[in-house]
């Protein structure tokens, strides 16, 4: 028997960190309410009730003429092809380079070990290929697919295709990340398995990593897809084509009603474009 | 001795993790191209690491670790992957891919000989339905060819792992407690399958086991592994109750000792474990 007894009370409790901590955290957000200039009494306030209403009223009813419908079909496919080829160029950089910047795969974790034990350039030259990915990643998603249209619409021109590479690139960005993440969260004992048999990384990727990470995979890049569609419309209001480029129009002339038609369409596209990601996610 | 060729050769061989906990303390072993070996100790002893670096999973912190003569310090890509294609392993929880096809997690036993894009296309069309139907006629269950991994019984799943390896036609088989999880009566029918397979080749064996009753019922060889030491190294008949009242001794009495540090050991390198 040991000598001295185990304590009874948590380590955490002679500590008071958590409670600086719960502080802290209170306090952040008090003081972001403050910095962040949070003030539901402007709702309240006679001018702002007054334009609230005017912007509401004003977009009621919808614009339902057939001149105008027909006049926004063609934008409203445009939006569905920018987010589609979008979301496209989007898995093609995000996918290597999720994979490149998967910890497990390259640099660490037991799948690395009898690899890189000992071998100071390998395990070198495999973390610079990490933080390489990481980086191009974190690059790619910390400017927002805003900013990456305005640069796009300077370097090619108005119209749809800079909606597409800025999708493409900012989009690449989010999904590489969350690839890296989904890879490594995969039950690793399979892919031991399958390297004990002399397999390489690429082929313990393909017939381990990737089928177990299938669902999450396919269901985050639908969902990416979603968020392109609304994205693209978005982007049209700085010339990157699409509904957003009607939007920006029908605002600037105080035609509300159109404005309500253009984003009762969004819904309706998000919403099945959602309902179409549920179908497949439902065969997985 | 000097004459057969050996299989392992492994001369005071540490594995640490992390700096600092000792999983492997200081292994000396010899085994001969052929040979058929249990080992047994306690749970946390090290077998799993120790097995771990036998199919060159895991590299020695310090130690000689040579297979077939062939150091394996001196092994980094392909010429690793060449030595992992020699070695089959069987694992505690089977460890195949479960949404795979059972003819695509039989097949992978050819990994380390396709080349990669045939690989991959096999993914899409079965590069050799014949050699996958073949090795799971011979662990008797050929019909669940293209079943789903995920929907077969533990013990069918174990069948699969083992029809891998018999695809990969290894020269050493190694199986890490490769029937704890499964009933008694399919124990002695798993352990009987693979020592069969590797008689039939001459194959190497190497098996660790819970049950001592096994071990020392089908293996000429059975090591014991204690706080990642061999205890001893014997033939079933010169081993009494006393070594192996040794061996698992002071493993439940206190909680708090090292003899269960691999349990936090063995973890390290997964995420989720699913």
């Amino acid at each position: 028997m040991k000598p001295s007894s185990p304590s009874l009370t948590s380590p955490s409790a002679k500590t008071y960190f958590p409670y600086l901590f719960a502080a802290l955290f209170i306090l952040v957000f008090v003081d972001s309410w403050r910095r962040a200039g949070i003030a539901p009494e402007a709702f309240f306030s006679m001018r702002g009730r007054a334009s609230l209403w005017k912007f509401l009223t004003g977009m009621i009813p919808p614009e339902l003429s057939w001149n105008f419908l027909s006049m926004m079909v063609r934008p409203a496919l445009e939006t569905i092809q920018i987010s589609l080829w979008g979301t496209l160029i989007a898995v093609a950089i995000g996918f290597p380079l999720g994979l490149l910047g998967t910890h497990t795969l390259v640099v660490g974790g037991i799948l690395n070990d009898a690899e890189l034990q000992g071998a100071p350039l390998r395990r070198g030259l495999r973390r610079a290929i990490y933080l390489l990915a990481r980086g191009l990643l974190s690059l790619f998603r910390s400017i927002p697919e805003f900013v990456w249209a305005f640069m796009f619409v300077r370097a090619v021109g108005l119209g749809p295709f800079p909606g597409v590479l800025a999708i493409g690139v900012a989009y690449g960005g989010m999904l590489g990340k969350v690839y890296s993440e989904i890879f490594e969260a995969v039950n690793a004992r399979p892919l031991e398995a399958l390297q004990a048999t002399g397999a390489n990384k690429l082929q313990v990727f393909f017939y381990g990593w990737f089928p177990q990470a299938l669902p999450n995979f396919v269901s985050y890049t639908l969902y990416r897809w979603e968020c392109a569609v609304r994205a693209s419309a978005i982007l049209g209001l700085v010339g990157a084509g699409g509904l957003g480029q009607q939007i920006e129009i029908s605002m600037r002339m105080f035609n509300f009603n159109e404005v309500l038609t253009i984003l009762i369409m969004l819904f309706l596209m998000v919403a099945a474009v959602d309902y179409l990601s549920a179908k497949v996610r439902a065969m997985l | 001795m000097d004459s057969t060729l050996q299989q392992y050769r492994l001369e005071s061989v540490r594995k640490e993790f992390g700096g600092q906990q000792v999983a492997l303390d200081g292994i000396d072993l010899k085994i001969d191209q052929g040979e058929k070996v249990a080992l047994i100790g306690p749970s946390g002893a090290g077998k799993t690491t120790l097995f771990r670096l036998l199919n060159c999973t895991l590299r020695p912190t310090s130690g000689k670790l040579y297979i077939a003569d062939e150091d394996i310090a001196a092994l980094h890509g392909q010429r690793l992957r060449h030595v992992r294609r020699r070695i089959g392993s069987v694992y505690q929880q089977h460890n195949l891919v479960p949404r795979l096809q059972v003819i695509h997690n039989v097949l992978a036993g050819q990994l380390g000989r396709w080349p990669t894009l045939r690989s991959l296309w096999s993914l899409c069309k079965p590069g050799d339905v014949e050699l996958a139907h073949s090795a799971l006629s011979q662990v008797e269950i050929a019909e669940k060819l293209f079943e789903r991994t995920d929907e077969l019984s533990g013990g069918q799943q174990q069948r699969v792992a083992i029809a891998r390896v018999l695809v990969q036609n290894p020269e050493v088989i190694l199986a890490d407690e490769p029937v704890s999880s499964v009933d008694p009566t399919l124990a002695s029918t798993i352990v009987r399958l693979l020592v069969d397979i590797s008689r039939s080749t001459r194959r190497t064996l190497l098996v660790s086991l819970h049950s001592v009753d096994l071990a020392l019922a089908y293996f000429p060889r059975v090591v014991g592994i204690k706080q990642g030491r061999v205890a001893f190294d014997l033939s079933p008949d010169k081993i009494n109750d006393d070594m192996l009242e040794d061996l698992y001794a002071g493993n439940f009495r206190d909680p708090g000792a090292p003899e269960t540090r691999s349990e936090t050991i063995e973890p390290i390198a997964y995420q989720s474990l699913g």
